[in-house]
């Protein structure tokens, strides 16, 4: 690696080339894809629908269900299809995350589903996840505080580095997910594998709250361009 | 809202809880050492009525392709209805999925296990290194007393002896410890009302809006992050959970036999 720079060339703060694109599957309320670099997810959301079996709802709000999954072809070594541990945790971190932007008290006994899945990875394939589910759930038309943005950050050589890729995960301190809601600036999901000191964990999430910040504005484009063009036709 | 969270927000507001404690302030915490003489190693922790058993089993086997010298580590959470009447029987949940991953993580990337001493034979023979975490009274904050429970217990363990044949002789315990360089300790810190709690018991925790558990180690490093939850934390939230889960894992620690090492 050349001093100063990564990999594939990026700066230790830019994030992989990124493709948002909203209103992708038919049949979906919403959907959306986001590609990080190579890795690319698939989100789609129906609802809010009647829950069933009935004693699942609550008659307080509506319930959240996350469904994060990778496609057997998405890696090196073909994915076992069916839910393991990891992606249970991941969809329960992926709903937590998500909940907060969300007036689920506004649709008692209902269920939101979303559905996630990963059609290629190449790391950081929670965080395309949940960015390609908050699109998914805007497109739905489902009122949300604000937009849930998604970016792993790390420690490479010493430096600070945003949207870690591939072998990068093997050579960082740490891999540190969050998810972020720019506008009301609040943390949604933290993540982190590592082991460094409490100076540099603040300086990680910092830089990749600066990498939320970019990705929302992504995110409003893509929303932009799928139903600007909607209302003029 | 109900009464009983409607009593726990004016409490915390007023830097008060039920059981008198103040924010950041443990239960009082016990480690029994090992209680279960089948198993290599093994702790039972109880923090208030909370009561976590786990149990270390050592096993030959052989390792991962991409680490061909390294021993294996895993750790399973079993949530059985005897610890609380909302558990369920049947194959591990989502929240004993997520308890045992956070353990899991927690003395992962610390590297408190060595692991590389765990090889016996490159790419053929390692040492696989089970975690089991059994609640046995769930009362609260059963992050943090499995943390302190699987650490104690892998402290405790001592190996056995293998044959000629590299099969091991569970009967025979050698007095060789497991290779440990750390103590690695996850805090969890409920967000009451706006407000940081240590050690919520179930009550706190039905109240609480979301909640994160941070995993230091002996150096004051942080070792891993989970926040969990439906709401959300900002960034002055995060750097005084990170304060708290420093200070009150050094606390923890105490309560170990060589907690010492790297301190």
């Amino acid at each position: 690696m050349s001093e100063g720079k990564r990999m594939d060339g990026r700066d230790f703060h830019d994030i992989r080339p990124i493709e948002m694109k909203v209103g992708v599957l038919k049949n979906a309320n919403g959907s959306a894809l986001v590609s990080l670099g190579k890795t690319r997810a698939l989100a789609a959301v129906y609802g809010p629908r009647e829950l069933h079996p009935k004693h699942l709802q609550n008659n307080e709000r509506a319930v959240l269900n996350c469904i994060y999954t990778m496609a057997p072809f998405s890696t090196s070594d073909r994915v076992r299809p069916g839910p393991n541990r990891r992606s249970t945790e991941i969809s329960k971190v992926t709903r937590e995350c998500l909940e907060p932007a969300l007036f689920l008290e506004d649709f008692p006994r209902t269920v939101i589903d979303v559905y996630i899945v990963i059609i290629q990875a190449n790391a950081g394939t929670r965080t395309a996840g949940i960015n390609a589910a908050s699109l998914a759930l805007a497109d739905a038309g489902i009122q949300m505080r604000d937009l849930v943005t998604s970016v792993a950050a790390g420690k490479l050589n010493g430096h600070y580095a945003l949207d870690l890729m591939g072998k990068e995960e093997e050579e960082t301190d740490c891999d540190l997910p969050i998810a972020y809601m720019p506008r009301l600036k609040k943390l949604t999901l933290m993540q982190m594998d590592g082991n460094m000191p409490p100076a540099d964990v603040k300086g990680v999430i910092n830089l990749a709250i600066k990498g939320c910040e970019k990705l929302y504005d992504l995110q409003r484009k893509a929303l932009l361009e799928r139903w600007s063009k909607e209302v003029l036709e | 809202m109900n009464v009983q969270k409607q009593y726990i927000f004016s409490l915390v507001s007023n830097k008060k809880r039920m059981d008198n404690r103040s924010l950041d302030e443990f239960r009082k915490v016990v480690v029994e050492n090992n209680p279960i003489e089948q198993a290599e190693g093994s702790a039972t922790v109880t923090m208030g009525d909370t009561k976590v058993l786990v149990g270390v089993k050592l096993a030959v086997g052989t390792p991962f392709p991409d680490t061909p010298n390294e021993g294996v580590l895993m750790v399973g959470a079993e949530l059985s209805p005897m610890a609380h009447p909302d558990f369920e029987t049947g194959p591990p949940g989502e929240i004993a999925i997520e308890l045992a991953r956070i353990v899991d993580r927690g003395i992962r990337e610390s590297h408190a296990i060595d692991t590389e001493k765990l090889c016996i034979k490159k790419g053929e023979k390692v040492w696989m290194v089970f975690v089991d975490i059994q609640p046995l009274n769930h009362a609260g904050n059963l992050i943090d007393a499995s943390g302190l429970a699987a650490i104690a217990a892998l402290i405790n363990t001592r190996m056995p002896k293998l044959d000629e044949d590299g099969k091991i002789i569970y009967e025979e315990k050698t007095s060789e410890s497991l290779p440990l360089k750390d103590v690695p300790i996850p805090i969890t810190l409920a967000k009451i009302n706006g407000h940081l709690v240590v050690d919520p018991d179930v009550e706190e925790e039905d109240a609480m809006s979301c909640r994160i558990t941070i995993s230091t180690n002996s150096e004051g490093n942080v070792c891993a992050i989970q926040k969990g939850g439906s709401s959300d934390l900002s960034m002055e939230e995060f750097e005084k959970a990170m304060e708290l889960s420093l200070r009150k894992g050094k606390e923890l620690r105490k309560h170990l036999k060589h907690h010492s090492i790297k301190e």
